[in-house]
This record gives structure tokens, C-alpha cells and sequence, in this order.
């Protein structure tokens, strides 16, 4: 329905997983929860891409899972509410003085057990939404998106994320060739036995990367004066320590108000300007930009929607964003909104460039 | 004549070493010169001079001068000669900055600040010109090595250098992928006058295709000459040049064709005769050996046997499951079905010491077995491990590498050396089979002459080896047995005179000359000899 297949801008894709995790941290009902989390796995389905972080979304669905699980764990472990259905009266362990407001065990609750079960529910929602933002837009295309004048910083993350799998990569290969020889096989020779070779690659392979990056011109200077540098240097020095002061004044009440808001705008302003200075000065340019047109206007506006309205539930209706634990759950109409316009993504948009696999195929 | 660029003086020095001195060499439009030497003369650094690598990477002292168009550029760092200067380094995959072959196709463009519309059209002309087009979106470490070289000179070819310099740009490849990427290479020089400077060692496939070669000698002086005038006395040349010097062909021939034309000549020889092949005792027998990675069937159902005192050479593409096969041997790669008997017990299940001494291996990148700061550290830890009296394995070195000083950092040693050292420690346990992964990387025409050797000398004392190598000549000396697989399976296996002389990308060149059972120039001069006495 929107035309050809292509990749959506990956900034499109974050803001949208942004705004359906702030109306998940906004609310502790598990059925608003679970149509949330459904949303961002339907949109996931939907519209991943061919990339390598399309397959990663399976990993942050076990990790929302064991999130869950822990939490209802911990509340069994350190019990808590003494009031309420006992549902299994385990013995309480007795522990010294000074872990006093610490219990372990004692009567397990099942309002404990729904309360630890909505707060892990919250929880994986979260990390639900992010995983979804990670496998639909690649990350690295989305450090590409940055503002010219951090160019190099989103760089240097771009090849960070590249090392890891090369990390491994020769960590399995060193191991494999270690147990070929004999040699220390405990303690301090070990770990040597395993890191030296490691490392030495890891810095070949840097130095070679380092290498082939200045041959093809990363870094070149253009045409920018020491003047201008300078000029660029000191504004994002100031709009750092603006920043900063203006931050912790915001969260320090007893610090003056003049330093908190005022303060943290200026510093905003100055370090657009000092971003802007940079990037004027930065000769370089962008091959096939992801294009900014309807479809992620839409997924944006689907995200900021959800999230005024999650704050808007949870502000005029508080029984249906934050149910006790005593009642069943239930869902009002703006609820069953908030938790279904989520999926609006996963026909507003066109569909990837590059069809999902399913399974890697080595050459 | 000043030429695209030129090296005026060039001087070269780390502390007293001196690598490069007086050196001048002018690279005319459209010329293919072809850099050659022994491993470790300098080639590199030759490259680096005129890349900015050197000294900004390596250290060193540079004196001299290097012009483009007569403009000295000697103090540029390498990103302000990029848009002049293309380079592609030895291991195309170290130096990808992109995710997928289109993105890493315009990452050079994109740094110079190249207009978007130039930047669409030109990887979409370079995509054609080096006929990777339906590569455009996948990902760079899925691509063959053949694949990732291709897309390597493409990357650098985007923002239209005046000259490519090309460090071993098939030195990891199977024969055919090599071919590929040559003909490409030829190919621009060719069609778009593109000045390359490429170096090699392995010349058998490059000498036809140069224009001028620059040999760089021992002491760090370079001598650049027509191919002929240099490869008549060159300490490095390739097979078809040593049986045109044995032959005294004149000119020298360079190509297949020419040598074929000239061989009419020679008198009547002897063919050298079959080798009977003898009675071995079966050392290592693998039956319906299968290798599955994920989805991907790496080897499928090879059945093969190792006999004491044989050499058995494993060849084909990249890829096509010969280091697959070889872990899966020695017993720490995983197979899925199939047997593996050694001595009657089956590697796979025993523990990584008694693994040891049942099938020593050594793997592609010798410098992951090492891992102390000097020769003597690592032959007394190899000794400890294998539990092997004192000196066992440094005894081994001294006859495989003789002289190799005790207290070097094993990284300070030549990449022959080095090799000798991680086989050294391999053969400490005593193993009485032996699996080499591509040993030949990185060796000149010497080194190999000396592997080949080495290998000969344990086969002699009843081991059964088996290495694999993309490497036809080498194969040629060192094979008594010859196993070619493809797509994990075995396509043709038997002695190196039948194998190796039927298929046209696996003859060496002296079969291609003189025809079977021809294999080496050793058996030429042989017979020659006969003949004049």
C-alpha cells in the first residue's frame, strides 16, 4: 500500500519502539502490557529486513522472558507483603540484625506474586520494544544518520560493533589451535595461553582497518582553518558544561532554579551551534541517504501517539493503567487504543528492500 | 619523463636496518608493473612509499621523494592522497569498513565528498566493470575470497584513482578465483589506462600480464626492467622462466604459448616413469567422514586414507571444505557421521594431549599456536606439554629451520620460520599423522623449495602428512597423492601425474607445456641430462 519495497529511515523505526516503551513504563496492567508487546512483535514480523540484526529479535524475546521470570523469583526469594492470599507458607529464613528489612522466603502471597509478575511484565515490555527497534531498522545504519560533525564518533561505534563478531570469531579459532600443542594448561599460562594470540590479532586486524580507512580518505581534513576549529571547540565545550550544570541543578532542588532550566537550554542551543559549525567545515557526503517521506512520518506520529496517550491514561484513568493486584485486570477503549495502535507500522510502511532470512546461509 | 608518479631517491630505515636505498622508479599511464622479490625484501614498504603508509604506520625513517604529476606528495598522510592513490591490502576482509558490498563501494566516495548523483552512477559502472553486480547487497564476509579481492579494487576504484597498488592480491586464492581477479585487474589497465603497481611473489599467473617488473634485491636496491631483461638472473622466478633458463630458450619465454612454440626444440626426452606407487601401511583411515556447519553440508561422506610415508596434497576452491575436513581428522571439528581410525582409536574421542599424539595439525595462521615472547619460552613450553625430554623441540627446529636464534619474538620471524616453529611444536608429541592447512602461504619460491623438503624428510621417516594448498607447483613437488574435492565432496583423487595433468586449472605449468606426465622442471632437467650425456 505504500509502494515499492525499500528500508524505512531507522530513526523512523526508533522513534516508534520509544513510544510504545514510554506508554509500556507508564502503565502496569498486564493485558495493556501484553497487547504492546504483541504490537511490536506483529510490526517486527511484518516488516524485518534481510540484515544481520534481523535475526536478533528471538534473543531479546528470551531475554523479556527471563526478565518475567526473575522478578517473580525475586519476590518469592525476599517475600515482602506479609497481607494477602497465602498461596504456599514457605518457613522464613532468619537472618542477623544487620540485614534487617532484608526476609527471605516466608509466605509466598499471590498479591506478591501478581505484583512481581506486572512489574516484570513492565520490564520486558521494554526490552521487548528495543529488540523490536534493533531488528527492524540495522543499528549501524542508524549511526550513519548522525549529524556530519559527530561523523567520526558514529564511525568509531560502527567499527566497535564490527570487531565483536571478529572478536569471536578468533577466539574460537585461537582455542581450536591451542589444544593442538601442549603447554600450560592452568591458572595465569592458561588464560595467557588463550589471550596473547587474541589480542595480537585483534590488533592486526585494527591496524589494518586503521590502514585501509586512511587510505580511502577517513579523517581528511577539508578546508577547515585553525581559527574555525577553534571557534567549533570552544562552543562544544560550553555546551557541555551547560549541560551538565544545568542537569544536575534540574535534579538537585536545592540548587538555584536560574542554573536548572535556563541553563540546560543554553547549553542545548550552544551545542546545536557548535554542531552546526562542525558539520559546515566536514567535506563529505552521504551514498543513497535513507529518504524521510510519509511512511516514517506515520511510524514516528504512531509512536509519539501512543506515548501521549499511555501518559494520558495513566493520568485520567488510574485504575486501568495501575490495577490492583486484589481485582482482575481490565481495559477501557483508550486503553485497548494505546495498546493496539502500535501495529498501525506493520501495514503503513513499505516492505524491506531485503526479504527476511530465516537461516544463514555460509558460502 | 615524469610520469604518473615517480620515486626520486627513495631511502628507507628502521634503526640500522636499511630496507630501501637510492631507489627510482617512474610509473608511466597505463602501465602494470609488477613488484617481486624474495618474502621480506621490502615489497611492502615499497608500496607503503607511495600509499603514505610508510613511514606513518610502519615507523621508520623515510628520505627522498615521491611526485604525482610532479608534485611532491611525500608529506601527504594517505587520506589526502585518496582520491590519487587506490590501495587494496593483503586481506581485502581486514580493511572493509561497510556491512554490504554496495555501501563499501561508495565508503571512499562518500569521505571525498563526492556529489550523490556521481556517487550512484559510478558504483553502478564499477558493479559492471568488475562484474559484481549481483553481489550489490550482500553482506562482504559471505563473499569468496575471489568475491572480496573483486570488491576490494572496486571500493578503491570509485573514486577514479590515477594509480592501484595491489599488495598480493591472489596470494590466498585458488587458482581460478586468481585468474579472475588478474583478468579484471588487466583488464582496467587495459580499457581505462589505469596505472597499477602490484606486488607479488607467486609470478607463474602475473608475469605475462607486467609490463615492467621491479625487483626488489636483499640490500634494499631496486632493479626495474622489462620482464625478460629482469627474470633472466631474478632469484625469484616462476617455473616456465627456470625451464627456459634450463633450456636456454632465447628470448625467454613468459607465456604458456610462447613456451609451447619454443619447447618444438628440445630434443627427444625420456618421459620421467610412472611412479609405483608402494604397498603403505595405512595410518589414518577415514570412512563417510560428513562436516555439516548449521545448514551448510562443509564435507559429504569422504572416505580417505593416510598411509606412512606418503604425502597426500588436498586441493579446490576456496571453500570447498579442506580445513573442514582437516579439523574434522584431527578430531576437534565436529563430524556428523562417519569414522575416523588412527591406530585403532578414533581422534574425536579422545582427550586434546592424546589427540596430540595420534594427529599433529597445524593450522592456517601458524602465529595462533604461539603465544610466548621468545623461540626458546616456546620450545620449552612444547616440551613441558608433550612431555617430551628437553630440548626434543627445539632439536626438530634445528633440522627443519636451522639457526633460528633463541631469544627472537616468534613474530619477529620470517612467516618460513615462523611455520617451521608451529610445526616444530606440533611434531614434539609425535604424531605419525601430520595435517597442514595451507602451509604455503606467504613462502617465495625459496621457502617452498624448503618446505618441500621438510615435508619429504617426514614422510621419509614413516609419517603419513597431509596438507592442503591452492598452490599447483607446490603440489606438484611434494604430492604422491593427489585428492581434489569440490562442495565437500571428492571429485577426483589418485597420483599427481592423473590428477593434476587432467584438470586444466590444476596443471602446473611445465604440464602445460611439454604436456603429461611432465610435472616439474627437476624431471626436465633430469632428462635433458640424460640426453647431452
Amino acid at each position: 500500500m505504500w509502494g515499492l519495497p525499500r528500508d524505512l529511515h531507522p530513526i523512523a523505526w526508533w522513534s516508534w519502539a520509544i513510544g510504545l516503551a514510554t506508554a509500556a513504563s507508564l502503565t502496569t496492567n498486564p493485558l495493556l502490557l501484553l497487547l504492546i508487546m504483541g504490537s511490536a512483535t506483529v510490526v517486527v514480523m511484518a516488516r524485518r529486513s534481510g540484515h544481520p540484526f534481523g535475526r536478533s529479535f528471538r534473543l531479546y524475546v528470551l531475554l523479556a522472558l527471563v526478565t518475567v521470570v526473575m522478578r517473580v523469583v525475586f519476590r518469592l526469594v525476599f517475600g515482602g507483603q506479609e497481607i494477602g492470599h497465602v498461596l504456599l507458607d514457605l518457613p522464613e529464613i532468619p537472618l542477623p540484625d544487620w540485614a534487617a528489612g532484608v526476609r527471605l522466603l516466608g509466605p509466598v502471597t499471590s498479591e506478591a506474586l501478581l505484583a512481581g509478575l506486572y512489574d516484570g511484565l513492565r520490564l520486558a515490555t521494554i526490552i521487548l520494544c528495543v529488540g523490536a527497534a534493533n531488528s527492524l531498522a540495522n543499528p549501524k545504519r542508524l549511526l550513519a544518520s548522525v549529524p556530519p560533525a559527530l561523523y567520526e564518533i558514529g564511525t568509531a561505534l560502527v567499527v566497535a560493533v564490527t570487531i565483536f563478531p571478529q572478536l569471536a570469531d578468533s577466539a574460537r579459532r585461537v582455542r581450536a589451535a591451542q589444544a593442538l600443542r601442549g603447554g600450560a594448561t592452568s591458572g595465569v599460562g592458561r588464560l595467557r595461553r588463550f589471550l596473547v594470540p587474541v589480542l595480537e590479532d585483534a590488533l592486526e586486524r585494527s591496524l589494518a582497518l586503521a590502514a585501509g580507512m586512511d587510505t580511502r580518505g577517513y579523517g581528511r581534513s577539508g578546508g577547515a582553518s585553525p581559527r574555525e576549529r577553534w571557534l567549533t571547540g570552544s562552543l562544544l565545550l560550553a555546551a557541555l558544561t551547560g549541560i551538565c550544570v544545568g542537569t544536575y541543578a534540574l535534579l538537585d532542588p536545592t540548587a538555584p532554579r536560574i542554573l536548572a532550566g535556563p541553563m540546560l537550554g543554553a547549553g542545548a542551543v550552544v551545542a546545536v551551534l557548535g554542531l552546526v559549525s562542525a558539520g559546515r567545515r566536514v567535506q563529505r557526503s552521504r551514498y543513497r541517504p535513507d529518504p524521510w517521506r510519509t511512511p516514517e512520518l506515520v511510524t514516528v506520529g504512531v509512536g509519539v501517539v501512543v506515548a501521549v496517550l499511555g501518559w494520558y491514561l495513566g493520568h485520567t484513568q488510574v485504575p486501568v493503567a495501575y490495577p490492583g493486584v486484589d481485582a482482575m485486570p481490565y481495559l477501557s477503549p483508550l486503553a485497548l487504543v494505546v495498546g493496539l495502535l502500535g501495529t498501525a507500522p506493520a501495514v503503513a510502511t513499505p516492505v524491506p528492500a531485503t526479504a527476511f532470512v530465516g537461516r544463514e546461509v555460509t558460502a | 619523463m615524469t610520469g604518473v608518479i615517480a620515486l626520486r631517491d627513495i631511502g628507507f630505515r628502521y634503526d640500522e636496518h636499511e630496507v630501501l636505498r637510492h631507489v627510482d622508479l617512474t610509473l608511466d599511464e597505463g602501465e602494470l608493473v609488477l613488484v617481486s622479490g624474495r618474502t621480506g625484501v621490502g615489497k611492502s614498504t615499497l608500496l607503503g612509499v607511495i600509499t603514505g603508509l610508510v613511514p606513518r604506520f610502519t615507523g621508520g625513517v623515510l628520505t627522498g621523494d615521491v611526485l604525482l604529476d610532479g608534485a611532491s606528495i611525500v608529506e601527504q598522510p594517505p587520506r589526502e592522497r585518496a582520491h590519487l592513490v587506490g590501495y587494496v591490502g593483503q586481506d581485502p576482509l581486514a580493511g572493509f569498513v561497510a556491512d554490504t558490498v554496495e555501501e563499501e563501494l561508495a565508503y571512499g566516495m562518500e569521505q571525498l565528498g563526492t556529489a550523490p548523483e556521481t556517487m550512484r552512477r559510478r558504483v553502478e559502472e564499477t558493479l559492471d566493470l568488475l562484474g559484481i553486480a549481483d553481489l550489490r547487497a550482500r553482506d562482504l564476509r559471505t563473499l569468496s575470497g575471489g568475491q572480496q579481492q573483486r570488491v576490494a579494487i572496486g571500493s578503491v576504484l570509485t573514486t577514479h584513482p590515477r594509480v592501484l597498488v595491489l599488495d598480493e592480491p591472489t596470494s590466498a586464492l585458488d587458482p581460478t578465483a586468481a585468474e579472475d581477479v588478474l583478468a579484471t585487474i588487466t583488464r582496467l589497465v587495459h580499457d581505462l589506462g589505469l596505472t597499477v603497481l602490484l606486488a607479488e611473489h607467486r609470478l607463474e599467473r602475473v608475469v605475462p600480464f607486467a609490463d615492467r617488473i621491479a625487483l626488489v634485491a636483499g640490500d634494499g636496491t631496486v632493479r626495474v626492467d622489462e620482464p625478460r631483461a629482469v627474470l633472466a638472473d631474478s632469484p625469484v622466478a616462476p617455473p616456465l622462466v627456470d625451464l627456459g633458463r634450463l633450456a636456454q630458450w632465447d628470448p625467454l619465454p613468459l607465456t604458456v604459448r610462447d613456451a609451447r612454440r619454443q619447447a618444438r626444440t628440445l630434443p627427444d626426452l625420456t618421459p620421467p616413469a610412472a611412479t609405483v606407487s608402494r604397498e603403505a601401511m595405512p595410518v589414518l583411515a577415514a570412512r563417510g567422514v560428513t562436516v555439516v556447519h548449521g545448514h551448510h553440508v562443509a564435507v559429504r561422506e569422504v572416505d580417505l586414507t593416510l598411509s606412512a610415508g606418503r604425502v597426500t596434497v588436498l586441493m579446490g576452491r576456496n571453500g570447498s571444505g579442506k580445513s573442514s575436513l582437516i579439523w574434522a581428522l584431527q578430531g576437534t571439528g565436529k563430524r556428523r557421521s562417519g569414522t575416523v581410525d588412527v591406530d585403532g582409536d578414533d581422534p574425536a574421542t579422545l582427550a586434546p594431549a592424546q589427540r596430540r599424539t595420534h594427529v599433529g595439525l597445524v593450522p592456517q595462521t601458524a602465529a595462533d599456536l604461539l603465544y610466548l615472547e621468545t623461540v626458546a619460552e616456546e620450545c620449552a613450553a612444547a616440551d613441558a606439554g608433550a612431555e617430551a625430554g628437553p630440548g626434543t623441540c627445539r632439536g626438530l627446529l634445528d633440522r627443519l629451520a636451522p639457526g633460528i636464534d633463541a631469544d627472537l619474538h616468534p613474530r619477529d620471524l620470517s612467516e618460513g620460520q615462523r611455520l617451521a616453529l608451529a610445526l616444530s611444536i606440533v611434531l614434539t608429541a609425535r604424531p605419525p599423522v601430520l595435517l597442514l592447512d595451507e602451509p604455503t602461504r606467504g613462502l617465495d619460491y625459496a621457502g617452498k623449495a624448503e618446505l618441500a623438503r621438510i615435508v619429504a624428510d617426514l614422510a621419509a621417516e614413516g609419517r603419513a602428512v597431509l596438507l592442503a594448498t591452492h598452490d599447483v607447483e607446490f603440489a606438484a613437488h611434494v604430492a604422491d597423492e593427489v585428492v581434489v574435492l569440490a562442495e565437500g565432496e571428492v571429485v577426483s583423487s589418485g597420483s599427481p601425474r592423473r590428477v593434476l595433468a587432467e584438470s586444466p586449472s590444476f596443471a602446473p605449468q611445465v604440464t602445460k607445456v611439454l604436456g603429461p606426465p611432465w610435472l616439474v622442471v627437476e624431471e626436465v632437467a633430469a632428462a635433458l641430462l640424460e640426453v647431452r650425456r
